[in-house]
């Protein structure tokens, strides 16, 4: 059934309909709407056979959803920005003790100075985690991910964040058509612990590793990692076959012309300019693109739909012959450029490709078509650097002139 | 013929053992098919008091449960003692995840185990004083304000023993640690600083709440069984001497747990929701001494200039028998 919804509703009730057994979490916008949502669901009996418990700290709403993995039950929780931050140690610890959690980050910057707005800052700092990130690209797309996250966290032992564009998706009303909980039914597999505090088989879980020891267990943790990308494509592709639409996947492809995404759409040309997004900026671009490509521009969009594992082969296939790719960022890394640029730089090595990061929409700075349309035209005119700011005020912030009582806006 | 009545204690402090009681009221301890919840091989040092305890508490706790114990622990010395990869001392089902987040750890397990109706399986967290009373205070209020079903264990050695003697907020007035060395004007922990876990669970008026000693290890098992006969948030505060960071013979543990009772340093107390139950009286009273002076934390209270210290110590321990009316003075 197509209906218009929230995309907090849309991912609430999706991960209701994958009947997790514990949810937990602590408030922080903007991601809120989920988890209120699900406090209705769960007061209700919509979400049933489930724990819906408030806690004091995003902290413990990590360490709840440890103890209740580990617990033998689906655990899910959300959170954001500082919240995110807040709860970093107990990220780590889920993905190293190999908890199928999943998580929503309705992505946000982290302060200082604080802003509750959408970029990518948060997620970036959890990038060495040990946790899937998925980016969804609408709500459509968030919605389905969760789907896909605990099919394919489960099956691996690794937690999964599924990451949507804060207030831009989560406060977004958009037309979406949810996976049923029959249809999740269907696809996603009971959940099967592969280790758990069981009385009958009695487990000691989160020894202390020495340096005999430690190396190997993380060497074993980067296989199980390299593992995931075929793990998290081969659900995609079972999700494509359930449902009929595209979800997730590891490099989203889009046709040239109608700037839709299209699995079989071909690789670039040694002719194109390549821009790669991942979130919801990729709908900003499919709207910037399509009329320059109608206007003959060479220009092609790519996609990044799992951040981690970072699918380094299936972005060099999809960036074909081009050897000119512009990557819009939002986070940065700071002294440096981008934080995906530099993934991407990383799987381009030896490829002699010329590189643009383009920063754009830190803390929710609107990220506007005329600005990416004008940034593609200076990369094909040989006119963009190798690290711009999408719409940078030059002269710096705005400050109140002598006795004026607020900032002009 | 002068006849001599002499008693012999089967329970409590001075107990020679429980030959004579009924098979039933004996210690978990004294039956040959004991849990043995923490079993040989672990690194613990001579005369640990925590492991002692842990010992008793989770066996006690494992036969109250029916063999159906799941346990959360916090990062501190019970766990790295304990469980050095690829082995591990425990016999329960048993997770470590971080140092401050055993309480909310134990709360996802309960919450889980409840969504699988599974409310037989019992849930206890433990954890030292550092993951208690400092970084994981807020974990472990969370988990008594929302009342979840969780015995939390705190073994207090009063410090940060496993990183090497250094003050937490339980750690005594005068002591020398680490980081508040005995030096200077006002030598070791200052007076007046610090937080009483045992009031603070009180204060969340949780069904039951209780402190006890490795000297009275009987009185530990019975708080261990009425904590698990109760359902929802309760909290046990267990004082564990610790030879190494107290500097304190190693066969002096039981003896500065009962002259901590004793002297009125360290009541032992029961309370549900909120209200103060039970308090062990003294049964002979010791001056502060008897507790301080074994112990090399507080070697220069007993140098010149120590006075003071010293007697801001006696004032301590009659303020808790005023308080909790440790010599029955007032019944």
């Amino acid at each position: 059934m197509r209906e218009v919804l929230e995309g907090s509703q849309a991912v609430a009730r999706t991960v209701a309909r994958c009947r997790p057994g514990v949810v937990c979490a602590y408030p922080i916008s903007p991601q809120t709407h989920i988890v209120e949502a699900l406090s209705v669901m769960a007061r209700t009996g919509e979400l049933a056979q489930c724990e819906y418990v408030n806690v004091e700290s995003e902290f413990s709403a990590m360490s709840v959803s440890i103890g209740a993995s580990a617990g033998g039950s689906r655990a899910y929780t959300a959170t954001a920005s500082q919240g995110l931050l807040y709860m970093a140690e107990a990220v780590y610890n889920a993905a190293g003790m190999g908890l199928p959690i999943v998580m929503t980050v309705a992505n946000r910057a982290v302060g200082a100075p604080i802003n509750i707005w959408n970029d990518h800052s948060d997620a970036m700092a959890m990038r060495d985690s040990g946790w899937l990130q998925l980016f969804a690209a609408d709500n459509q797309e968030a919605a389905d991910l969760h789907v896909i996250a605990f099919a394919a966290a489960e099956e691996l032992g690794m937690p999964a964040m599924v990451c949507m564009d804060g207030f831009v998706l989560t406060h977004a009303s958009d037309v979406v058509e949810l996976p049923t909980a029959e249809q999740i039914d269907a696809f996603l597999p009971p959940y099967r612990p592969t280790q758990a505090l069981d009385i009958q088989n009695p487990t000691t879980i989160g020894t202390m590793a020495g340096p005999e020891s430690f190396t190997e267990t993380k060497y074993l943790q980067h296989l199980r990692f390299l593992d995931a990308t075929g793990v998290i494509a081969s659900w995609s592709d079972r999700f494509r076959e359930a449902f009929g639409r595209e979800a997730g996947g590891l490099v989203a492809r889009y046709d040239p012309d109608t700037l839709d995404r299209d699995r079989m759409a071909p690789p670039a040309s040694s002719d194109d300019l390549v821009v790669v997004a991942m979130g919801s900026v990729i709908g900003t671009l499919q709207a910037a693109l399509e009329p320059m490509r109608a206007a003959g521009i060479p220009v092609r969009l790519v996609g990044i739909s799992s951040f981690r594992p970072f699918p380094g082969d299936a972005l060099r296939e999809a960036i074909g012959d081009s050897r000119h790719v512009m990557v819009i960022d939002r986070a940065l890394e700071l002294g440096s450029g981008g934080v995906l640029t530099g993934c991407v730089g990383r799987a381009l090595a030896g490829t002699r490709s010329r590189l643009h990061s383009v920063v754009a929409g830190l803390g929710g700075r609107p990220i506007l078509e005329a600005s990416l349309q004008e940034a593609v035209r200076m990369a094909l005119d040989g006119e963009l650097g190798r690290l711009e700011f999408l719409d940078l005020k030059e002269g710096g912030v705005p400050t109140p002139a002598a006795g004026a009582t607020e900032v002009a806006r | 013929m002068t006849t001599v009545h002499i008693p012999f204690l089967q329970t409590g402090t001075l107990a020679v053992g429980g030959r004579l009681l009924d098979d039933a009221e004996r210690s978990v301890q004294s039956h040959a098919d004991r849990p043995s919840s923490l079993t040989k091989g672990h690194r613990a040092c001579q005369g640990c008091a925590e492991a002692l305890a842990a010992r008793w508490v989770m066996d006690t706790a494992v036969e109250a449960a029916d063999g159906k114990l799941v346990v959360a622990n916090a990062t501190g010395c019970l766990e790295v003692f304990s469980t050095l990869y690829p082995e591990s001392a425990w016999k329960p089902p048993w997770i470590h995840s971080l140092f401050a987040n055993a309480a909310a750890v134990a709360t996802g397990i309960a919450a889980s185990l409840h969504a699988q109706g599974r409310d037989d399986v019992r849930v206890l967290a433990q954890g030292g004083d550092g993951g208690t009373v400092d970084i994981g205070l807020a974990a472990v209020s969370g988990m008594f304000e929302r009342n979840d079903d969780v015995l939390y264990v705190c073994y207090d050695n009063q410090g940060y023993m496993n990183t090497g003697v250094q003050r937490s907020s339980a750690t005594p007035a005068s002591a020398r640690t680490a980081t508040t060395p005995a030096v200077g004007r006002s030598p070791g922990q200052a007076f007046g600083q610090g937080k009483s876990m045992v009031k603070i669970a009180m204060a969340h008026e949780i069904p039951y709440v209780a402190s006890a000693t490795v000297a009275d290890l009987r009185d530990l098992e019975h708080k261990v069984r009425t904590a698990m006969s109760i359902r929802g948030a309760r909290y046990l505060h267990v004082l564990v001497p610790c030879p190494v960071g107290w500097g304190s013979s190693s066969s002096q543990s039981i003896a500065l747990s009962r002259a901590a009772v004793q002297s009125g340093i360290f009541p032992v107390v029961e309370a549900r929701a909120g209200e103060l139950t039970d308090v062990q009286r003294i049964r002979e009273r010791a001056d502060v001494e008897e507790y301080l002076r074994p112990q090399a934390r507080f070697a220069h209270l007993f140098k010149p200039g120590g006075e003071d210290a010293l007697a801001r110590w006696r004032a301590l321990a009659d303020a808790n028998i005023r308080r909790y009316d440790l010599l029955g003075e007032r019944s």
